[in-house]
């Protein structure tokens, strides 16, 4: 095969179109990284696309040489593939010798490609770079003056042209010979930005010999910090409704089955688990198109979680009708043998599932509060599955149904409600939402044999926390939670606020011990 | 199940027989491990080391059988005493390392050295005496069980509601022990214990005469909780457990039954923790994860509950099963331990010890009916 591949190329090897000099390959094939210093200045001298390309190659140590010096490009870190830049073509599974580089030669090559973006002719490029020159924590590794300067007189474009401004002012803030005036308008344009190069210049000229200087500093800097903490609070409000949302997803199932057979699920967190893989399958089948795979696995996962939810139903927990604790015990069994199951067929290490496209990204809302959009899409998405579960409950005979048997089994029953099929229905129903929550879940969290467990234990906080059987109480339930945790992390730590809101929910229950919307119901033993 | 029990003698015939087995059985260990190491009936002292960690577990079977087959609580959370109790265990022998640690301070243990600390933590204080120690192995767990229970019992939570909030309680004390601040050793928790009661911990002696100590523990326990079950408590217990609001009209205080029940068991846990932990050389967080409770619960579950002996057949069979397969294939042992629930609870409602007891009856049956 390979010797088929390699025969190939040859007969086809088209014409070189990109000649690689002898004592470039010669820098880039010595075994000392020392010598890649020599390679970088040579690629350097003509930034052509070709030489762009090389350049970042190595600097994702991504540049190959074979025993005959033969320089190749590998496609990415994941696949086997390797490019030939001198013919262009492609071969794959070959043994080869990586091009490494130090640290400090991969630092070189990012600020060399950055200045030749800045002058780009391309609007987008230079765009992303003068954004990068912004992030650049120290401004020791920012341009010279000349250079921004040049770059400002050329510039067309408003925005670039605004940030570029941006970037002069922090090169600016940094000389006072310039004078009072200029410093000044410098912080009205860093104050105005706002991000945290900005905060750390206008910091720096807090310090000023000149007291209208620092005067003017100071008060930039405390509207900033002020606007900080305003963005920081909402941004700790945002992941825990993002949290609080994949918690009413994975409890909502849970709630359901709890409310109509009475009986708790332990086995839950593992058709979460069992919908994340579903993901990972389907993207494994469908490595092209992401995204497509994901919207697929959405109804494949709730399939999949229900088929083991009707299957678990059938053959246990029908079998314990009125003995809720003996199926709290066997569903925790069945759910050991579900983890163990798929560690075997799939291994114990994390599945890594890729996000697509278009859930990349963020949402700049002001300078330092931006929303990563696959955060905000699990909102969405949660409030959607929790709509269609709201219209199938109140609008169709299954929920009717359903809010029948779980108010009173045995007048259902005596209304001719046929309770074993409502049963079924029901968790299947449940189990399917918990494969949809695992869908969500595999965007934000690394997909293992464990991810049920750690999930588990919080979602029946929120079905004791809302009252089982209630939709708000866990719609409520999970975003209160959600938030809780979120705002207590950063001021107790991760751990200490898990147990703060434990505590918290077994105080609360000495006040509502079903929790905030009970189930009504007229018997005594409730 | 117990109908029997109020017209029951403290000795019943089970309680004599099970005293009688074990006792034997403590002492052919004994004896066995005391052979010459050239005899074939040489019990080699590992072994007996680790029928020892059986036996603990085996209280603590015990006390949860007390819960859950007496009080009708199915506590998924009861490994927080068993840890709690070793826990103190591990601070007493912490501090009988005195300068032998590997940093050598003599009163800081070596963990808090290497973090950097300068003096004891108050609640360290005055655990290098072993009476304090034991009075706290009995307190601790007691008073953590009387706190929680205080809250859960007079809230009338109760149900699946109850389990999930023990499993809760103890996921949140694994939590809790994890950190470094808390002054337990972090993640590692405590361990390299040299001596107990000036023994060295390394000699095979200790080693026989901790497993002889843990089953004299399990005999007692067995009594203490006999003579519980046979008082009017007792009797009250096994009501709350079939009719609790019944027992609420005729006016009783049903919280407190259930309350001196569940300290009552959670001491008996906190003493298999603390017989646990010299044995064993080890007490980390991993002792509060909720799946060795759940373990525990199994045990219960085969052996069957509300028998007392039950839940120590149950415990050493499971254990004896666990260390089989661990050593033989370790990925099929979750496996096993799952089917173990499913299929104890759809096919073994009384567990083994049901099983035996049914047997033994209808044998009795027929031999009056032979005698007739």
């Amino acid at each position: 095969m390979l010797l088929t591949v390699l025969f190939i190329s040859t007969v086809y090897a088209a014409e070189p179109d990109y000649e690689i000099s002898k004592s470039l390959k010669d820098s880039l094939t010595d075994s000392k990284a020392k010598s890649r210093d020599n390679a970088i200045a040579i690629l350097s001298e003509d930034l052509s696309e070709q030489n762009i390309l090389v350049l970042n190659k190595l600097k994702n140590g991504l540049v190959y040489y074979d025993s005959q010096k033969e320089i190749f490009l590998k496609e990415s870190v994941e696949s086997n593939c390797y490019i030939q830049p001198s013919t262009s073509q492609k071969v794959c599974n070959l043994k080869l010798r990586r091009s490494g580089i130090s640290t400090l030669q991969k630092k070189k090559i990012e600020s060399i490609l950055l200045k030749s973006a800045l002058f780009s002719s391309n609007d987008s490029d230079r765009a992303k770079a003068v954004k990068k020159l912004l992030e650049i924590e120290s401004q020791n590794d920012l341009p010279s003056e000349e250079t921004i300067d040049k770059l400002i007189r050329q510039e067309s474009q408003k925005e670039i042209y605004k940030d570029l401004k941006i970037v002069e002012a922090l090169i600016q803030s940094r000389s006072p010979e310039l004078g009072v005036q200029k410093l000044i308008s410098c912080i009205d344009i860093l104050e105005e930005k706002g991000n945290a190069a900005c905060i750390q210049a206008i910091d720096r000229l807090k310090l000023s010999t000149n007291s209208e200087v620092s005067q003017r500093a100071t008060k930039a800097a405390s509207s900033l910090s002020f606007s900080k903490s305003i963005s920081d609070f909402f941004e700790k409000i945002f992941f825990g409704l993002s949290l609080g949302s994949v918690l009413v997803l994975a409890a909502v199932g849970l709630s359901i089955t709890f409310g109509v057979m009475g009986v708790i699920n332990m086995a839950h967190g593992e058709l979460i688990m069992l919908g994340a893989y579903t993901v990972w399958i389907i993207q494994q089948i469908m490595p092209q198109s992401m995204g497509l795979a994901l919207f697929i696995s959405i109804p494949c996962a709730f399939i999949v979680s229900a088929f083991f939810g009707i299957l678990i139903e059938h053959f246990v927990i029908r079998h314990l009708s009125g003995r809720p604790l003996e199926t709290l015990l066997a569903t925790f069994g069945i759910s050991l043998i579900l983890q163990q199951l798929v560690r075997t067929l799939f291994s114990p290490l994390n599945r890594a599932v890729a996000t697509p496209e278009f859930l990349q990204g963020s949402v700049q809302i002001t300078s330092n509060l931006s929303i990563t959009c696959n955060r905000l899409s699990i909102i969405f998405f949660s409030l959607v599955v929790f709509a269609v579960i709201v219209l199938v409950m109140k609008k169709t005979r299954l929920g009717l149904e359903v809010r029948a048997v779980s108010q009173n089994r045995a007048i259902a029953k005596a209304m001719g409600i046929k309770a074993e099929k409502v049963d079924v229905l029901t968790f299947g129903l449940g189990s399917g939402i918990a494969g949809v929550a695992g869908v969500a879940l595999s965007q934000i969290t690394n997909v293992g044999p464990n991810l049920g467990q750690s999930y588990i234990i919080d979602s029946f906080m929120v079905v004791v926390f809302g009252g089982a059987g209630n939709l708000w109480g866990t719609l409520t339930g999970g975003l209160i939670m959600g938030i809780a945790n979120k705002l207590l992390e950063p001021v107790s730590g991760a751990m200490l606020s898990k147990i703060i809101i434990l505590i918290a929910l077994i105080l609360f229950i000495q006040k509502r011990p079903r929790g905030l919307f009970p189930q009504r119901g007229r018997a005594a033993e409730d | 199940m117990n109908e029997l029990i109020l017209q029951e003698k403290f000795l019943s015939k089970e309680t004599k027989g099970f005293l009688l087995i074990t006792t034997l059985f403590g002492i052919l260990v004994v004896i066995l491990s005391l052979l010459g190491e050239s005899n074939p009936l040489h019990l080699p002292v590992y072994v007996v080391n680790l029928l020892g960690k059986y036996v603990t577990y085996a209280i603590l079977a015990l006390s949860v059988d007390m819960v859950w087959g007496y009080l009708g609580i199915l506590t998924l959370g009861h490994c927080v005493f068993f840890a709690l109790g070793g826990y103190v265990m591990g601070m007493y022998l912490t501090r009988s390392i005195g300068a032998q640690g590997v940093y050598g301070d003599p009163i800081l243990p070596d963990f808090m050295v290497f973090l950097n600390w300068h003096e004891l933590p108050w609640y360290w204080q005055g655990l290098q005496y072993f009476p304090l120690a034991a009075v706290l192995i009995v307190a601790v767990p007691s008073l953590l069980a009387f706190v929680f229970g205080k809250l859960a019992f007079s809230s009338r939570v109760s149900g699946v509601y109850l389990s999930i909030i023990t499993q809760a309680l103890t996921y949140a004390m694994m939590l809790a022990f994890f950190l470094n601040e808390l002054g337990f050793g972090g993640n590692n928790g405590l361990t390299d214990f040299k001596t107990l009661l000036g023994f060295s911990l390394q000699t095979d002696g200790i080693r026989i005469v901790l497993f002889a100590l843990s089953v004299l523990v399990l005999c007692l326990s067995y009594l203490l909780c006999r003579s519980v079950l046979i008082s009017k408590l007792g009797r009250l217990c096994i009501a709350v457990r079939d009719a609790e609001n019944r027992v609420r009209f005729i006016g009783y205080r049903v919280e407190n039954v259930k309350l001196l029940i569940f300290v009552l068991s959670a001491a008996i846990a906190g003493i298999a923790g603390a017989l646990y932990v010299p044995q064993v050389g080890i007490i980390n967080p991993s002792e509060f994860s909720p799946v060795n409770s759940i373990e525990i619960i199994v045990c219960v579950a085969l052996g069957g509950r509300g028998r007392l002996y039950g839940a120590v057949i149950g415990a050493i069979l499971v254990h004896i099963a666990k260390t089989c397969f661990t050593n033989l294939m370790p990925e099929f042992w979750l496996f096993a331990l799952g089917a173990l629930f499913v299929l104890v609870t759809l096919f073994l409602k009384d567990g083994v010890a049901g099983m035996i007891n049914s047997w033994i009856n209808s044998h009795h049956a027929k031999t009056e009916m032979r005698m007739a």
